[in-house]
C-alpha cells in the first residue's frame, strides 16, 4: 500500500529518486521517534517541577519569615496578631482550630462512614447498592463552596435553637458539614477494602454459626483493616486542608480556645485571609503567609504518607 | 475437648439474632444519613435560590443592589477559565500519560513521577493558590488574570486527568498495538494512531470530570487575588476575572449586611450545580457510549 502511494503521488519521479525520498521519509521517522520520548518525558517531569516550586517557594519564604520571627515563639506563641504595630505571630491558635475542627469532621465522617461501608459491602442487596452508591458519589461531587454556605445559612442556625451560646460564626457547624463532605470518601474507600476481602472468608464463618454482624465484626473488618484505616487517615488529610467551608461559618477571630461554641480560625481558612486582604509583599504578614503555608503542606503530606505506607505494610494478601 | 454446649448456644441465639438486626438497621440508617442531608442541602438552596433566578440574573452583570445583579461576568470568566485550563491539562496530563503507560521503564524515574502525581493529588488546594500567587501572579507579573488562574486550576487537577488516562491507555489491548507493529508502523505512529483513539473516551471522560473539578474549586483563586469588587465581563485570558464558586464565597459572607445575597449565593449555587450535573452526565455518557471493551 505504501508503495503504491508513493507511485501515485510521485509519478513523474524516476526509482532513484523514490528510493532518495523514502530514505528521507524513513530518517525523519527516526527523528521523530528519538524526539518524542524525550518530549513526552519533559512532559512528565512537569508534575516534579510542581512539587518542587511548591516546596521551594514554601522553604525560601518561610526562611524570610523565621528572620523576623523566632521559630520558638511561633510554634509556642498562643497569641495570633498579624496586624498593627505589635504583630504578634504565634501560630497555636490556628492549629488549635485546625486540629479541633477535623476532630469534630472525624467524629462524624468515621462512625456514619464506616457504617455506610458495612452496609454497602454486607447488608445491601446487589439492588440497593447501585441506587445507593450514585446518590452518595453525588454528595462526594458537591463543591466545598455550596456546603460551607449550607453550613453558615442552615447548620448554624439549626445548631443555635439547641445552644443557645452558639455564635454566629462558630468551628462546631463547619466540623461537622466537613465530616458530612468526607462521609462519602470513607465510605467508598472502606467498602472498596471490605468488598476485596474473599467470600470463602465469609461463608467459613457463616457456616461455623456467625451471625452477619459476627461475621462483619469479626472477619471481614479486620482483614480489611488496613484499607479502612487508610480511609480514615486520606479523610483527616482531606479535613485539614479544607478551606472555604470553615473559612465562610467560622469567622477570622483567633482566639485560642478550646470552646467549640466559638470562631476559630484553622491554618487554610487564615490563608484565605491574609492573601485576600492583599498582603504587600516582603513585610512580616507576607511570609506569614507561606510559613502557615509551610506547616499546612507539612501536616496533609505526612498524613498522606502515612496513608500510603499502612495500607501498602499492612495490606493482607488473599 | 471441650464440647459446645447446646443449651448455651440457644440461650444466646435471641440475643445474637437480635443485635444482627440490630445493627443491620443502625447502618442503614447511616447510609440514609448522608443522603438525608444531601435532599435538604438540595432542598434548601433551592427554596432559598430558585425563585432569584430569570433571564436577567443570568445576563446582568454584577452589582452591589441585590435587585439588579446578575452572574453573567461570573459565567464568561467560568468559560475563559475553562478554556485554559482544558488545553493545559489535556496536554499536560495524556502527555505524562503516555510516557509512564508507553515508554518508561518500570523503575526508579518511573515510580518516583507516579509517588509524586499522587502525592501532589493530596496537597491542599489553598496551597496550590499559594504557588499560583507566587510563580504565575507575581513572579511572572501576570496578576490575578485568567491566565494565571486557569494555570494554577491545571495544575491542580493534573492528577485526575492523568491517572484517567493511565487507565485508559492500559485498557487497550496489546493485540491492537501488535497488529500496528506487524504493519510496519513505529512506536510513535502505533501510539498516535492506534492506542490514543482506543483510549480517547476514557481521557475525555477523565478531563470533564477534572474540568468539572476546576469550575468548582474557589480556594486557589482567591487566594490569587480576585478580590471583593464588581468586576468587569472579561474579554480573553490576561483580563481580571472571576467565576461562579467566588461570586458564592463573597455573597455568602457578605449576607450578614444584606440579607438579599444569601438568596443570590443561592440561586447562583444552583445555575453551578446544573453546569455540573451536566457536564458529569456528558462523562457518564461518554464514557458509557463509547467505551468498547475488548
Amino acid at each position: 500500500m505504501a508503495r503504491s502511494a508513493v507511485q501515485h503521488d510521485n509519478k513523474k519521479l524516476n526509482v532513484s529518486e523514490i528510493i532518495q525520498q523514502k530514505k528521507k521519509s524513513r530518517s525523519v521517522n527516526n527523528y521523530t521517534e528519538k524526539l518524542i520520548p524525550k518530549i513526552l518525558f519533559g512532559i512528565a517531569a512537569i508534575s516534579v517541577f510542581t512539587t518542587i516550586g511548591i516546596v521551594l517557594t514554601l522553604i525560601t519564604e518561610t526562611i524570610a519569615f523565621f528572620k523576623d520571627v523566632p521559630f520558638i515563639d511561633f510554634f509556642t506563641g498562643t497569641e495570633l496578631k498579624p496586624l498593627g504595630e505589635n504583630a504578634v505571630f504565634g501560630v497555636l491558635p490556628l492549629l488549635t482550630g485546625t486540629i479541633i475542627s477535623t476532630l469534630i469532621a472525624m467524629l462524624v465522617a468515621i462512625p456514619v462512614g464506616l457504617m455506610t461501608a458495612i452496609f454497602l459491602s454486607e447488608y445491601a442487596s446487589e439492588k440497593t447498592r447501585k441506587v445507593l452508591k450514585p446518590l452518595l458519589e453525588i454528595l462526594a461531587g458537591i463543591p466545598t463552596i455550596v456546603y460551607g454556605f449550607f453550613a453558615f445559612t442552615f447548620v448554624t442556625p439549626l445548631l443555635s435553637s439547641f445552644i443557645p451560646d452558639l455564635e454566629p460564626t462558630n468551628i462546631l457547624s463547619p466540623g461537622i458539614v466537613m465530616g458530612i463532605m468526607i462521609i462519602p470518601m470513607v465510605a467508598s474507600l472502606s467498602e472498596d477494602a471490605m468488598s476485596s476481602v474473599p467470600n470463602a472468608m465469609r461463608e467459613g464463618a457463616l457456616a461455623l454459626g456467625a451471625t452477619k454482624l459476627e461475621v462483619t465484626w469479626k472477619v471481614v473488618v479486620p482483614a480489611a483493616i488496613s484499607g479502612i484505616i487508610a480511609s480514615f487517615v486520606l479523610g483527616i488529610s482531606r479535613a485539614i486542608g479544607e478551606t472555604m467551608i470553615v473559612t465562610i461559618a467560622s469567622g477570622s477571630s483567633k482566639n485560642f480556645t478550646f470552646d467549640v461554641t466559638q470562631s476559630m480560625q484553622t491554618m487554610t481558612a487564615y490563608i484565605v485571609e491574609v492573601t485576600g486582604g492583599e498582603a504587600a509583599a516582603g513585610t512580616t504578614l507576607y511570609y506569614s503567609l507561606y510559613a502557615v503555608a509551610m506547616t499546612l503542606f507539612v501536616f496533609t503530606l505526612i498524613m498522606n504518607l502515612l496513608a500510603q505506607y499502612i495500607s501498602r505494610k499492612f495490606r493482607e494478601e488473599y | 475437648m471441650k464440647y459446645i454446649d447446646s443449651e448455651q448456644v440457644h440461650k444466646k441465639m435471641g440475643s445474637r439474632l437480635l443485635a444482627n438486626s440490630l445493627a443491620k438497621t443502625i447502618f442503614f440508617l447511616a447510609t440514609l444519613f448522608g443522603l438525608v442531608v444531601l435532599i435538604v442541602l438540595i432542598y434548601r438552596v433551592l427554596a432559598d435560590g430558585l425563585s432569584w433566578i430569570n433571564m436577567d440574573f443570568l445576563m446582568n452583570r454584577l452589582s452591589t443592589d441585590p435587585e439588579k445583579a446578575g452572574i453573567w461576568g461570573a459565567i464568561v470568566g467560568t468559560f475563559w477559565l475553562m478554556l485554559v485550563v482544558a488545553p493545559v491539562t489535556m496536554v499536560l496530563g495524556v502527555g505524562t500519560a503516555i510516557y509512564l503507560e508507553e515508554y518508561a521503564a518500570k523503575g526508579r524515574i518511573s515510580s518516583f513521577i507516579k509517588t509524586n502525581i499522587s502525592n501532589l493529588a493530596g496537597v491542599p488546594s489553598v496551597v496550590f493558590g499559594i504557588l499560583g500567587l507566587t510563580v504565575f501572579a507575581r513572579a511572572l507579573d501576570l496578576g490575578s488574570v485568567v491566565l494565571a488562574g486557569g494555570l494554577t486550576m491545571a495544575l491542580l487537577v493534573l492528577p485526575v486527568v492523568v491517572v484517567a488516562s493511565q487507565e485508559a491507555i492500559r485498557a487497550v489491548p496489546q493485540f491492537l498495538r501488535e497488529a500496528s507493529y506487524g504493519m510496519g508502523a513505529t512506536k510513535w505512529q502505533t501510539i498516535k494512531n492506534v492506542v490514543l483513539p482506543a483510549a480517547l473516551p476514557g481521557i475525555l471522560t477523565g478531563l470533564i470530570l477534572a474540568l468539572s473539578r476546576a469550575i468548582g474549586e474557589t480556594a486557589p483563586l482567591v487566594v490569587i487575588g480576585i478580590p471583593a469588587l464588581l468586576i468587569p465581563v472579561p474579554d480573553g485570558i490576561f483580563d481580571k476575572f472571576t467565576i461562579l464558586p467566588v461570586q458564592i464565597y463573597y455573597w455568602t459572607i457578605d449576607s450578614a449586611l444584606v440579607a438579599e445575597y444569601a438568596n443570590l449565593a443561592a440561586a447562583t449555587i444552583v445555575i453551578l450545580l446544573i453546569v455540573l450535573f451536566a457536564m458529569n452526565s456528558i462523562a457518564i455518557l461518554i464514557r458509557n457510549k463509547f467505551q468498547k471493551r475488548y
